[in-house]
């Protein structure tokens, strides 16, 4: 009932926010929704971690390690996104009927992304994942700006392509299915029925999926809707976008890994994984808008997650789940800081910005926590997933893609402290106009509470989640679900 | 299947309509007009429907009858109205559209990309032990998809690009219908939904571009491209 729920609930909000009510009622309506599924999940998560999987609808609505810890990820960052959004979209806009549009289409967004882990059905995960795009588009143009339209026009064009070539390759897994013999095309099923399957029509499959959802996740050259996209749209959105979007399609390319042979996906996976790290890394050192630096780095961050996923075996997945999570929690935080900068300055250009620390502190050492966090530095969450990565590359002897690995997280890593430290620190320019003295004091709680598992996940691991990460390697690397 | 004669008769016309869906795609690349892309579309739509018919015959299949139906109804009908309502009389404009290469080069193009994709295809055809029916669906799918892809990438208008992506989509079905015919009806008709949502999406940015830059040539937004350069 709880996952059914989990569902359900950002749809009927979706209806409540566009009732013609007061102007809080939406931002009320959506940040009650998102806190009852934030909790319904943690609940689920619990349950999971003990071995008992969580099944509203078999083969259909289900809930395993992997899921769960997708599903956990969406849910937090939602909810910090939407007591952002409270402050942000109110100092941002005055006329009701965008408001609720506004948090209309948020909740809808929100909804599909709770989708994808939870179905477990391949055909109606491509469905999730494709309508997590559909739903985010008018978003991304929300600001109505020439800009925005631009970002909006290729977001959408970039998305359908790939969801097209990802359809493709679902159809053709279910050919290749059905040849084998048939069986349930739900995840497991296929799992089941992967070594009767043809070897070519199985890889062919993925590789169109892989370049579909690749599309989705912005590995590189696919990645240019990503910085575009990333600058227009409001922070909170950004923030949904960056950590979860990109999260979920990465999360149905991996769905596939126990279906296939080890070699050559491997090779592959490095290979895509190493490029988009390398290519995103050098890019960063040159934006001059703070909400693209922040983009590249996801652009990054995948690649790791995909270098991590493609070393294989227990450590790997492990590296590569830590990696997600963490890279998720982290950059929801620093989308949410550059929302609060936004706010302060007005601008999103890297080189009117001076003085960050004294004309708004908050923003001044948010950004600052958050550049630090994502860049890899000790003790937060994402340090101890690279440095996990590192470990399990050399202990598989993968020396010239840890070597290279570690030589573009430097880069990128100084890249963006680069950046940030021009911001920070300083005097403010006379010529600077503050657009808001003081940052909302929900803005500020959403800050204060993003912050909180990235500095935790850096030194802690709590044993409910520890547990929830082994079942979720056990997912990917064949093992059966719990 | 009570008249076994017939039955040559339908994979030919499948085959028939396979050929026309591609010459449709082809047409997409060379025309002219948005109004013609419109009607184009349309065609291309409808033998998607006559192979969704065919092959539900063939196969026995009451899924593929009613994808076939949906199709029907959401493609020559639903989308037109629905363009027609958003981006206005755009979608019937007869003024010439322009788009990056020129009409002899396109088609050369989508007929590499054609052949590509028959190359593509023939070691699946022959993983996959198919038939008669995979075997003309499939390569005229992936050649449509990549000839769409094609025409997003070499159009400038919104309205002919919209008809390249949905082209792509019909293309993913043409194969689909072929090689998947027992895929669950619920996500083929989920999928129907989705084209609508891109299209109304699509018709309300198109709207509000021809707001800002008075035309709805959108390869004409070129603010935000890439700053940042290797």
């Amino acid at each position: 009932m709880s996952l059914i729920l989990v569902l359900l609930l950002p749809l009927i909000a979706v209806l409540l926010s566009l009732l013609p009510l007061e102007k809080r009622f939406a931002p009320i309506i959506t940040l009650t929704t998102q806190f009852t599924i934030f909790v319904l999940a943690v609940c689920m998560s619990l349950q999971v971690s003990t071995g008992r999987p969580v099944i509203a609808l078999a083969n259909w609505i289900e809930l395993d390690g992997l899921s769960a810890l997708v599903l956990l990820l969406v849910t937090f960052v939602g909810l910090t996104a939407a007591l952002f959004s409270w402050g942000y979209i109110f100092a941002h806009e005055k006329v009701a009927r965008r408001i609720r549009s506004y948090y209309a289409q948020f909740n809808l967004f929100v909804f599909a992304l709770v989708a994808v882990p939870v179905l477990v059905e391949p055909a109606f995960v491509w469905i999730a994942v494709e309508f997590t795009a559909m739903f985010s588009v008018l978003l991304v143009a929300y600001g109505n700006t020439r800009e925005a339209l631009e970002a909006a026009w290729k977001y959408i064009v970039l998305m359908f392509i790939g969801a097209v070539i990802a359809l493709l390759g679902f159809l053709i897994l279910f050919w290749a299915q059905k040849n084998a013999g048939g069986g349930l095309y739900t995840w497991d099923g296929l799992r089941l029925s992967a070594k009767h399957m043809s070897p070519v029509l199985l890889k062919t499959a993925f590789l169109l999926i892989l370049i579909g959802f690749g599309t989705k996740v912005g590995f590189v050259p696919l990645h240019t809707w990503l910085p575009d996209a990333h600058s227009q749209a409001p922070a909170p959105v950004c923030s949904l976008l960056s950590a979860v979007k990109t999260t979920v399609a990465l999360y149905a390319i991996l769905r596939l890994l126990p279906l296939l042979p080890a070699a050559p996906i491997d090779i592959w996976m490095q290979t895509i994984g190493l490029i988009s790290v390398g290519v995103a890394a050098f890019l960063l050192l040159q934006v001059r808008d703070y909400k693209r630096l922040f983009a590249y780095s996801t652009v990054e961050h995948m690649g790791i997650i995909f270098v991590a996923a493609g070393m294989g075996g227990k450590a790997g997945s492990y590296g590569a789940l830590m990696q997600m999570l963490s890279h998720g929690l982290t950059k929801s935080f620093c989308f949410l800081s550059t929302g609060a900068i936004l706010l302060v300055f007005g601008t999103r250009e890297i080189g009117k910005i001076r003085g960050l620390l004294r004309a708004s502190p908050i923003a001044g050492v948010a950004l600052l926590f958050g550049a630090l966090a994502i860049g890899g530095a000790p003790p937060f969450a994402v340090f101890l997933s690279e440095f996990s990565i590192f470990r399990t590359g050399v202990a598989q002897h993968h020396y010239l893609v840890t070597a290279l690995l570690i030589i573009f997280i430097t880069v990128a890593f100084f890249g963006i402290l680069r950046h940030v430290n021009q911001m920070v620190f300083g005097k403010v320019e006379q010529s600077a106009t503050l657009v808001h003295g003081t940052i909302p004091f929900s803005c500020t709680l959403a800050l204060a509470l993003a912050a909180i598992p990235v500095i935790v996940f850096g030194v802690y691991e709590p044993a409910p989640l520890h547990k929830l990460l082994t079942l979720a390697v056990s997912n990917l690397t064949g093992g059966v679900s719990p | 299947m009570a008249y076994p004669e017939v039955l040559p008769w339908l994979q030919s016309l499948n085959a028939l309509a396979g050929g026309f869906f591609l010459l449709c795609a082809f047409g997409l690349v060379a025309v002219r007009q948005a109004q013609n892309c419109l009607r184009l579309f349309i065609a291309q739509s409808l033998f998607l429907c006559l192979s969704a018919f065919m092959l539900g015959i063939l196969l026995h299949s009451r899924d593929l009858i009613a994808v076939g139906v949906i199709d029907f109804i959401s493609k020559p009908v639903i989308i037109p109205w629905l363009l027609r309502r958003t981006v206005g009389g755009e979608v019937h404009t007869r003024r010439e559209i322009t788009q990056v290469f020129n009409i002899p080069t396109s088609l050369l193009i989508a007929l590499a990309l054609t052949i590509g994709a028959y190359l593509f295809a023939m070691p699946l055809l022959q993983a996959g032990n198919a038939g008669k029916l995979i075997g003309s669906n499939l390569p005229i799918g992936l050649a449509g998809l990549l000839i769409g892809a094609f025409t997003v990438a070499v159009r400038r208008e919104a309205v002919p690009m919209v008809f390249g992506l949905i082209c792509m989509e019909n293309s993913a079905f043409f194969a689909g219908i072929a090689i998947a015919p027992d895929f669950p009806l619920i996500a083929e008709v989920s999928i129907a939904f989705d084209v609508l949502i891109l299209t109304f999406i699509v018709g309300l940015l198109t709207r509000a571009v021809h707001r800002q830059i008075g035309t709805t040539a959108v390869g004409a937004l070129t603010t935000l491209r890439e700053a940042e350069k290797l």
